[in-house]
């Protein structure tokens, strides 16, 4: 009794002086850790805020029929929109339409049917392709793949097609990664059960594992137009740049056309600051980022935070 | 046709598709090695562009990066371990929480041009930096944070509940726990994330456009209030805006900047193999 009063008397104001530190720095880490979360919330809005601070008046100064418009020629002050939102449509609905297919067949095949050594030779791989920075593709796809589609007939190499197959390889790490998510996700169950049933393999995954992974599949699509769509070197060196709406033909794809993120990239290095050309260019910055939030809010919707936390990572 | 033969037809159908996808990604880098191995030497690396940049080294724009890249990982790394922290260990399951994500989910998807502009308007113009390595860190610093802060979280996460627990019960706080237990179990998932930013930053050429990239400079930057030349941004003027350049400089330039994010990917991805093995739970 004595002993022990003897030890505590002295200590209790020390004790309570250095607990009221520790309870003033822990005070102050934790509140610099809540700001740090909060801080992406405030960036995003402030991404937003510039946007529509230097972009906002060509949406009040160019008339509305102007704008949607199909000629853009900015020394001429006229500024319509078609010519590049039909530009950046077409080369990633090209995209999509080669990276889709492949990238869903290359997930079916990391996660059903390639056996473990496999998996871990390819998938780094995909992983490495996903690093390959846009303006070494881009690079590549001038100094080799747009000769190749010249000798192979077309007027020029640098076309919309060219843009597609580069694009569509620039998403595919994301497509697999975020597919292969999916049909992980599939209880082992269901597969045992048709195979049990006798079903073969193709079977299975074609009337079981795709179908009850197809939420997921539709994320990975998404995502990866959302990728495509972004995309600014590798299109600006391959597509041929030319702001005209293509004739709607048969070989639409196989001509010149520019996108919307090419156009922000070529011309803002030429603008006057505060000019409506330079407001329009952060215009169609506003464009883009609309799309894109609506995309990436709808596909982190549909995944709740756990595949937000996996998009996130993979994009 | 049996369902049997299908079945074999649909296999053989999908591993040709895989072999599709993957063949070109290892052709490509062999490629780029194959044309570009020629060029590099130690003058290559260390020299600055002479004769209208068609001759000479690559140096100015490979030091740019490297500052850079460091500049990125001051601005990025404190923000974004505080972010995964308050994620992984504060957050709760509320709206603000879900924000929080949709914030990360949608800075991940802002394309990277928009990080362009954004970094013009915000540091270049409105807080007045100018053109300059500051502005161009802060913008890519910015683009970074979503795939550190996601690959942090994971590894935060996934340190047992029980070492907090432990802890805790011992009568350390809440920050104690995080501070001597948990981030050091979750310290090399955190450099991975850190890595693969960098790898991010190092490549970027979209938001370096207007903020930092110069095309060409005499002399090397003195301050961070200076412009720069940077790797990504001087493959694309030697590429497309100088004529009668040499191929082999073009490529020797993707070579270096293709060598430079590859090992950074690379060795984020042995980072995680070798924690994964060495974890003892």
């Amino acid at each position: 009794m004595t002993t022990n009063s003897s030890v505590t008397a002295p200590t209790p104001a020390a004790a309570q002086e250095k607990g009221q530190r520790i309870h003033i720095g822990e005070w102050i880490i934790e509140n610099l850790i809540r700001l740090a979360g909060l801080s992406t919330v405030l960036i995003v809005g402030l991404i937003f805020l510039f946007l529509v601070r230097e972009g906002g008046p060509a949406f009040l100064d160019i008339p509305l029929r102007q704008l949607f418009g199909s000629r853009w020629y900015p020394i001429e002050g006229i500024f319509g929109l078609l010519p590049l939102l039909v530009g950046s449509l077409i080369v990633t609905v090209g995209a999509v339409v080669i990276a889709v297919p492949l990238g869903l067949i290359c997930a079916i095949y990391l996660g059903e049917i390639a056996p473990t050594w496999q998996r871990e030779i390819l998938k780094p791989l995909i992983e490495m392709l996903a690093g390959i920075p846009s303006i070494v593709l881009g690079f590549l796809g001038w100094v080799v793949l747009a000769p190749l589609i010249q000798n192979a007939g077309a007027a020029t190499g640098l076309t919309a097609f060219t843009g597609a197959i580069i694009l569509a390889y620039m998403s595919l790490p994301t497509i697999i990664s975020i597919s292969e998510d999916a049909l992980y996700a599939v209880p082992k169950e269901y597969r045992d059960g048709a195979l049990a049933i006798g079903a073969t393999q193709w079977q299975t995954i074609w009337r079981v594992v795709l179908p009850a992974a197809r939420s997921g599949i539709v994320i990975a699509v998404m995502l990866g137009i959302g990728r495509a769509i972004g995309e600014t070197m590798a299109v600006m060196m391959v597509t041929g740049n030319a702001a005209n709406i293509p004739a709607l033909s048969s070989g639409v794809i196989f001509q010149p056309v520019r996108t919307m993120t090419a156009t922000i990239a070529a011309e803002m290095g030429e603008v006057a600051q505060g000019s409506l050309h330079y407001n329009t260019l952060f215009g169609i910055g506003i464009v883009l980022f609309v799309i894109t939030f609506a995309i990436n809010s709808l596909a982190g919707r549909i995944v709740g935070t756990r595949g937000a936390r996996r998009t996130g990572a993979k994009l | 046709m049996s369902r049997q033969q299908i079945n074999r037809l649909a296999t053989a159908l999908i591993t040709g598709v895989a072999i599709l996808v993957v063949v070109p990604i290892v052709l490509v880098i062999l490629f780029v090695i194959y044309n570009g191995i020629g060029t590099i030497s130690w003058e290559f690396i260390s020299a600055p562009p002479t004769n209208g940049m068609r001759e000479g080294g690559i140096w100015p724009a490979l030091l740019g990066t490297i500052f850079l890249t460091f500049g990125t990982a001051i601005i990025s790394f404190p923000l974004a371990i505080g972010a995964a922290i308050y994620l992984s260990e504060y957050a709760a399951d509320n709206r603000m929480t879900r924000m929080v994500r949709l914030a990360i989910v949608n800075l991940a998807g802002i394309p990277s041009i928009v990080y362009g502009l954004f970094g013009l308007g915000a540091f270049v113009l409105f807080m007045q930096f100018g053109t300059s390595i500051l502005a161009g860190s802060l913008t890519l610093g910015i683009l970074t944070l979503p795939v550190v802060i996601s690959t942090a979280e994971e590894a935060i996460a996934s340190v047992p509940q029980q070492f907090r627990t432990v802890s805790l019960s011992l009568g350390a706080t809440r920050w104690q726990t995080i501070r001597h237990q948990v981030l050091p179990h979750a310290l090399p998932g955190i450099l991975t994330g850190i890595i693969l930013g960098l790898g991010r930053a190092a490549g970027e050429t979209a938001p370096i456009l207007f903020t930092v990239a110069a095309f060409y400079l005499p002399d090397l930057p003195h301050s961070i209030f200076d412009q720069t030349m940077a790797l990504p941004y001087h493959l694309y003027v030697i590429s497309t805006q100088v004529p009668g350049m040499p191929l082999s400089i073009q490529y020797g330039t993707a070579l270096v900047l293709l060598l430079i994010v590859l090992s950074l990917t690379l060795s984020a991805t042995f980072v995680r193999t070798s924690m994964r093995r060495r974890r003892e739970w």
